[in-house]
């Protein structure tokens, strides 16, 4: 007997207020001290106030605002390194054998583990974070285009190479469009795994940032604005998880009309 | 012939480096010492971490390794054996996932660091904080994977099982937890690594011991010999462990080799 949609959604619903209903009762209960558990609409009014009242020198769209040009500096530097890097990997088989061992050996460094050479090399500032962004978002790039390139039907490629074309034209014009797919799908991983570390560098090394926010409501014991904070992380997220996956919908649109 | 020019392109790559490393940093100092330590500063450091009783950051290497050791398995079990029932649970029964689905979905953007301050101030710098966050890290891919798994099950094998008589629990027992096991794995070592990163994050925010104590504490003394022997420690423990699930996974599902 398969439930009806209507039920499922009524589960739904109740799901979510019995989410919010009981926290918002062990709020008000009394029992814990509004500091550490605000009510719902506490945390959503922290957030309203956190965009006009500057707390941690700025006000949230400004935290924001620089968190995010950091992630796109880190983010973009990735893109930038790591696509050229595995495409010419997939195609030259010595870089393969030069670069896959160092990169296995690096690999396993979690991101965040960057942070004291990060802060030794570049500072605190912006190139600090850049790199820990740059660690959490290189691999899924390169490794992407790595097996986007490897699996290019072999008769594209050979016909290229029928045809006359240069190294450089192949990679170029067959194993990039080919690899296409798979490297925005690699990118979508990517920025998620670059935000996450984005946040964790925020909350040891930097001075402004939505990571510093938090971490400055955390040693006030100000609950409410550590959630507002989350908060603002998990919609940014959402919304370049949400544009990522629009580019990989109109090239996989593009990719099948080819 | 390829396999074995992969294996000699790799040593000659490991031998380059390592070539290089000692090179510019041992003897010619083309890189300062101050911002990267050459193979015999990383030596000094090892010693001096692995000396008792005074160590480094408190206490010797394998009480650091010990006690991240220890928070992270304690979570991310807390992790499995709340996580992989909850996760049967939502794949098994409809109403159940309309149930916890639209809270899993508020939850799930928010990334297991960001709790990190959340869990400070409830639960302070001790190690119940990093436990929860570790539990959190690993908890919401394993729901996930393993929800994602029970639904990849081919119906006619359920429907085969019903037909020969088996109960729910059979069913359960015998069709959907093997079936769902590929990505249930695949989830569980998602969820490994996400608790290895967490921890280390968390003790770099705050901690007495553990291996992201030491690397906070190095960094802050400009200690790049420490930096790196501490790295090495956090990618060889990452390492290690996944490969030590890899490889629970091919005993636990030898079929799907």
């Amino acid at each position: 007997m398969t439930p009806r949609r209507a039920e499922l959604t009524l589960l739904s619903a109740a799901g979510i207020v019995v989410f919010l209903g009981g926290w918002w009762l062990a709020a008000a209960s009394g029992r814990v001290s509004a500091l550490i558990l605000p009510s719902p609409p506490d945390v959503l009014s922290t957030l309203f106030r956190l965009t006009h009242d500057k707390f941690a020198n700025y006000t949230i769209q400004q935290h924001l605002a620089s968190s995010i040009v950091r992630f796109l500096f880190g983010f973009v530097l990735a893109a930038l390194i790591g696509i050229p890097l595995g495409l010419a990997m997939g195609w030259f088989r010595w870089l393969d054998n030069v670069v896959t061992p160092l990169f296995e050996a690096v690999r396993f460094v979690a991101p965040i583990a960057w942070v004291p050479f990060a802060v030794l090399w570049f500072g605190t500032g912006i190139g600090g974070p850049i790199l820990i962004i740059f660690a959490g978002a290189f691999p899924p790039c390169l490794i992407n285009a790595y097996r986007g390139a490897r699996y290019v039907d072999r008769h594209l490629i050979e016909a290229a190479q029928t045809l006359g074309a240069s190294d450089r034209r192949i990679i170029f014009e067959v194993l990039l469009p080919a690899a296409l797919p798979s490297i925005v799908a690699g990118l979508r991983i990517s920025a998620g795994l670059g935000w996450q570390s984005l946040i964790g560098a925020e909350l040891i090394v930097v001075s402004a940032g939505i990571g510093y926010l938090m971490v400055q409501g955390q040693s006030n014991l100000n609950t409410a604005i550590v959630m507002s904070g989350m908060i603002a992380i998990g919609v940014v997220g959402v919304a370049i998880d949400f544009l990522l996956r629009l580019l990989e919908r109109t090239v996989a649109r593009g990719h099948s009309s080819a | 012939m390829s396999s074995r020019g992969r294996l000699l392109g790799g040593l000659l790559t490991v031998v380059g480096m390592l070539a290089l490393w000692t090179l510019t940093t041992q003897w010619t100092h083309a890189i300062s010492p101050e911002r990267f330590p050459s193979p015999s500063d990383v030596y000094k450091a090892a010693l001096q971490i692995g000396t008792p009783p005074a160590g480094y950051a408190g206490t010797t290497i394998w009480h650091h390794i010990g006690a991240s050791l220890e928070l992270v398995m304690l979570g991310f079990l807390a992790a499995v054996i709340t996580g992989v029932p909850l996760g049967l649970a939502m794949g098994w029964s409809r109403r159940f996932e309309a149930f916890f689905n639209p809270v899993f979905l508020m939850i799930r953007p928010i990334p297991p660091l960001a709790w990190i301050p959340l869990a400070i101030v409830w639960f302070g710098f001790g190690i119940n904080a990093k436990i929860f966050v570790v539990w959190f890290a690993a908890f919401v891919p394993s729901v996930i994977n393993t929800y994602t798994g029970v639904r990849s099950v081919d119906p006619v094998l359920i429907a085969a099982a019903r037909v020969h008589g088996a109960n729910d629990w059979r069913v359960l027992r015998d069709v959907i937890v093997p079936g769902s096991f590929p990505l249930m794995f695949s989830g569980l070592r998602l969820s490994l690594q996400a608790s290895w990163t967490t921890l280390v994050a968390a003790e770099l925010v705050g901690a007495v011991a553990g291996l992201g104590h030491v690397l906070i504490v190095a960094s802050l003394d400009l200690y790049p010999g420490m930096i790196l022997y501490a790295m090495a420690w956090v990618a060889l423990l990452g390492a290690t462990m996944t490969f030590a699930l890899a490889s629970f996974e091919r005993r636990m599902a030898p079929w799907l080799r």
